[in-house]
């Protein structure tokens, strides 16, 4: 079949514009052919060239003393932990493909992140996810849809991390009405290598020899990038064969083979994973940075299926494929190790002089493009921005319209609420554990994992990813900030301090000056979160064009932080553990509705400005419960977030192994008592200590210049909460009853 | 004591059982590759869970033809340990070793928590470091854990004392509630006949050191040893 001619609709086609389709004639220097405009096309894809937002990432700080790898340097920024090792990790997202084909687009996205850190010369060895769907509750708009999504993603991720053994720790889950149609499918992934050991994706060495192993390449995930950068449809469902089909199995092998290879540090030069854009970028990606130029036959890739065009070839994403550049004269080691584990492996090209990457097929030439160009020289955009319009109406919070809830009602509706509910539906069907590294269960305020350095020596890690997209809606700069500062807090919480950041940028259309303003504003509260707590950003993804023809996504970017905890001692429990220890509030009361769940639960008002954000106070807050965690004081430390205080004060009774519950008394506020108890100020948690040590913690607290006060103490079965003040009050649940409310919540929705 | 290791394309416990009898028990332990036909003398030999061949098929059933296989039956043959574990169990039903098969849960979903396994009795080499009755804390991990077999199978298991593991709940009893895949006669693991094979669902290694939340499973491993260090001593 011969290829289509060039025309403006083929063009227009591939998602290029006429300045861009100029910019490709004068890299040239004559027109495209049809397999180079689909190069051109993966590759200058937002997905691929971050040609929307390149310009925003670099307001973020991304040095360090402890970055090894900075982010954008190669497939995963590389931290130092200390002895000699280092970790890789970074987080990405795959909400297209999971959009339209949910088991295998999440599937294929713990896939893709597997292979980006064991690229580094990484073992995988923990898994994280953070996922947004509509509301799955029956009644509520596409509920059936919403949990048809929820329940492929969930098995999609079950199935590929499960199988190939890398635990899946924790992670969240959010459910929103604007996420109908657009779910967020943003998967996190680190693994630990020694320093000396960190693999580069460069192909140098004139004349060494190109490899590819893996799986054979197939007309699966065709253009997968492309779709990736492009508005979801009503028509989006054609776009299935733009969506990838997984083998754990194969990327298990894979995985095994590639770790064994580096152990023979002699025989690699190079290796890049073929993710976005396959064949396309990790060839000329691996040029680029090794200041080449890389030639290929298509005639040599392990193919599956029969006929595949060079244009097919080169698009295609099928998975679990790796690109490796070998030192010429040591090929045997290459395909000795791939046969010991039985994948294809072939020498398809080799390095060369000129700067091209230049594709054959049976030794006729069909794409000459300069690597560098290609890879590095995506036209860059400074789009248009503009504050929403309707952003001043959505700030706007008149309580006296709201009139208070009934309190003992209002907790029960919260702890069955998607958002609050226990997740144990989602974390049960992931193994969390293989790898006997899991220090603390999903559940937790952060995942702690201890992972091994060597033979029987561990560094213990905490990782959370988190973010209020509500707040990021209402005021994108603080809602953005908040999100920084709730990941660190609720690492500090569990004894750990912050090493480095990966953040994905899930955002609408960026041609809608709105959305772009949404993203610009976002990336300014990342930065200033990022420099304010310290934490360099090593690395992250970007996924535009998140919107259903409903409009766009709630802006959602994502946080994912690692941090260290010194000695095992330190790892704190976010729940109550004994009865008798005494209950310390860190922080102020606080009072502010705008953006809260209680709001949007009770009262279906997105609405309000978010909470403020005090940088000062919120580091204080960090250094001073982590310095108390280290002298011993804590014993348990959980952060307030969604749904506050009196949330919770219920989650350290129903999510802790012994269910006790407390006796609180808290001083009647000025104000609303709804706003005192489901108010989300920043800045605080609820700590527990033994009742002896009570006031020495808190006049330790207090030197560290943050506001604590006891609010009460644990113990028996119910959790009681008591106001005082001239109208005294009490309330009281049963925390067996309560438990009963926010285990079983997602099981009954998706029942 | 020497132990092996099985290594199968897919496997994934491999690891984590080296782990646990070389650092947590200072065995003497080497993997031994799917594609070797010796366990080189090995008095005790693991297989692991994981997903072997990628599970095509069915669980267990490609990993059965694995030359290793071979050396495994002969080493059970000759009265040594083999210890199957999760993937390794239905491994060890597919190639005969042990009765029945382990189908789909009947929840048709994955499932991992640490629940409650109840010890049916202590006179086994698996088991003679724990008492009667003894309700467990240990991992499950394990989307095909449900043990089926036909009825006389199940008498005979019972009635030789071959069943040494139920899931129950933590006061020991066996409701509907406490069976996490639908195994019948909530079994959770079993041993054959001579008594020095057993395969069981639940993950000993992941409950060997108090940091990950239970060292439960070291008993199993602890029941070996003494035994081993029991026929030594009578050998000698």
């Amino acid at each position: 079949m011969p290829d289509p001619a060039i025309t403006p609709e083929l063009i227009a086609k591939h998602g290029i514009t006429p300045d861009e389709f100029e910019r490709i004639k004068t890299i040239l220097q004559r027109e495209p052919n049809f397999t180079e405009l689909g190069i051109f096309s993966v590759m200058w894809s937002e997905h691929c060239s971050y040609k929307n937002s390149r310009l925003e990432l670099r307001k973020f700080p991304t040095t360090g003393p402890r970055v090894l790898v900075k982010a954008g340097e190669e497939n995963a920024g590389v931290v130092d932990i200390g002895d000699g090792w280092g970790v890789a990790f970074k987080m990405e997202s795959h909400n297209h493909p999971s959009a339209v084909e949910p088991f295998q687009g999440a599937a294929t996205g713990v896939g893709g992140i597997l292979r980006d850190i064991f690229t580094m010369g990484a073992r995988p060895v923990f898994l994280m996810d953070s996922l947004r769907f509509g509301d799955i509750r029956p009644g509520k708009p596409n509920a059936a849809t919403n949990r048809r999504l929820l329940s492929g993603v969930v098995s999609g991720i079950a199935h590929y991390g499960n199988c190939i053994g890398v635990p899946t720790v924790g992670g969240e889950i959010y459910f929103d009405a604007s996420y109908d149609g657009n779910p967020l499918v943003n998967v996190f992934c680190l693994g630990t290598l020694k320093t000396t050991d960190i693999r580069r994706g460069a192909a140098t060495g004139i004349g060494n020899p190109v490899f590819y192993v893996g799986n054979r390449t197939g007309r699966d995930g065709l253009a997968g990038a492309a779709f990736a950068s492009r508005d979801l449809t009503e028509d989006s469902k054609i776009d299935r064969p733009a969506v990838q089909v997984g083998d754990p199995f194969i990327e298990k092998l894979l995985l095994e083979a590639c770790l064994e290879l580096f152990q023979h540090p002699e025989a690699v030069v190079g290796i890049q994973d073929m993710g976005a854009a396959g064949l396309t970028c990790s060839t000329c990606e691996t040029a680029s940075r090794g200041n080449s130029g890389i030639e290929i036959d298509l005639a040599l890739v392990p193919q599956r299926e029969q006929g595949m065009t060079p244009y097919e070839i080169m698009l295609s994403e099928s998975q679990e494929r790796m690109l490796i550049i070998v030192r010429k004269g040591q090929e045997k080691t290459v395909t000795d190790i791939f046969a010991k584990w039985d994948l294809p492996c072939a020498h398809i090209g080799q390095v060369t002089d000129d700067g091209f990457m230049r594709v054959k097929n049976h030794g006729v030439t069909v794409a000459e493009i300069p690597a560098k160009k290609l890879a590095d020289e995506a036209p860059l955009y400074k789009r248009e921005a503009r504050r929403p319009a309707d952003l001043d109406a959505k700030q706007k919070l008149d309580l006296a319209l709201v009139p208070e809830a009934n309190i003992k009602e209002t907790l029960e509706k919260l702890l069955a609420s998607p958002d609050i509910a226990s997740k144990r539906w989602v974390y049960r069907q992931y193994d969390h554990m293989v790898r006997v590294g899991t220090v603390t269960a999903p559940g937790s305020d952060a995942a702690v994992v201890r992972v091994p350095t060597g033979d029987n020596t561990w560094k213990y890690l905490a990782a959370s990813v988190d973010c209020n997209a509500h707040y990021v809606a209402l005021e994108p700069k603080l809602g953005a900030l908040i999100a920084v500062a709730e990941c660190a807090r609720n690492l500090a919480m569990t004894g750990a301090e912050p090493l480095a950041l990966t953040d994905n940028l899930n955002f609408g259309n960026p041609h809608n000056p709105e959305n772009f303003y949404q993203l610009q504003q976002a990336v300014d509260g990342l930065a200033e979160g990022c420099r304010a707590f310290d934490i360099p950003v090593t690395g992250g993804n970007v996924s535009l064009y998140n919107q259903s023809p409903a409009g766009a996504i709630d802006p959602t970017p994502t946080v994912g932080i690692v941090g260290l905890i010194r000695d095992p001692k330190h790892v704190t429990p976010s729940h109550f553990q004994n009865p008798g220890d005494a209950i310390i509030l860190v922080g102020d009361p606080g009072a502010e509705l705008g953006g809260s769940l209680y709001l949007r639960e009770l009262h279906d008002l997105k609405q309000g400005r978010p909470p403020e954000l005090n940088l000062e106070r919120e580091i204080n807050l960090h250094n001073a419960v982590r310095s108390a965690i280290r002298l011993g004081e804590i014993r348990s430390a959980h952060d307030l977030a969604d749904g506050g205080l009196l949330v919770a004060l219920a989650e350290c009774s129903v999510a802790g192994a012994r269910r006790l519950g407390a006796v609180i008394t808290l001083d009647a506020p000025a104000s609303r008592l709804d706003a005192l108890l489901f108010g989300e100020s920043q800045s605080r948690a609820i700590v527990t200590t033994r009742p002896e040590n009570a006031s020495a913690l808190v006049a330790l607290l207090e030197l560290r210049g943050v506001p604590a006060r006891r609010i009460g103490t644990v113990g028996g079965r119910d959790l009681t909460l008591k106001i005082s003040g001239s109208t005294p009050l009490e309330f009281t649940w049963d925390v067996t009853a309560l438990h009963r409310l926010w285990d079983g919540a997602l099981d009954s929705y998706l029942a | 004591m020497r132990w092996a290791v099985i290594q199968f394309p897919g496997s994934n416990c491999d690891q984590d059982v080296y782990h646990v009898l070389k650092n947590v028990l200072a065995q003497e332990v080497d993997y031994v590759w799917h594609k070797d036909t010796s366990l080189s003398g090995a008095d005790a030999v693991v297989v692991p869970g994981g997903f072997s061949y990628g599970d095509y098929l069915r669980c267990g059933a490609i990993a059965r033809f694995s030359p290793v296989m071979s050396a495994v039956k002969e080493t059970a043959a000759q009265g040594k340990t083999v210890l199957g574990i999760c993937n390794g169990f239905q491994i060890l039903c597919e190639s005969g070793l042990l009765p029945g098969v382990l189908v789909r849960n009947t929840s048709l979903h994955f499932r991992c928590e640490t629940i409650p396994v109840r010890v049916e009795h202590p006179a086994s080499r698996f088991t003679s470091e724990y008492l009667t009755g003894q309700v467990l804390r240990l991992p499950i991990a394990h989307g095909e854990g449900h043990y089926v077999a036909d009825d006389e199978t199940l008498e005979s298991l019972f009635l030789n004392k071959q069943v040494l593991f139920t899931y129950s709940d933590f006061q020991g009893r066996t409701t509907p509630e406490s069976n996490p895949n639908g195994s019948q006669r909530h079994i959770a693991g079993i041993m054959n006949r001579a008594g020095n094979v057993l395969g069981l669902m639940p993950h000993p290694e992941r409950a060997s050191e108090k940091i990950l939340g239970s060292d439960d499973g070291l008993g199993l491993f602890a029941s070996i040893l003494a035994s081993q260090a029991q026929s030594t001593a009578k050998a000698a």
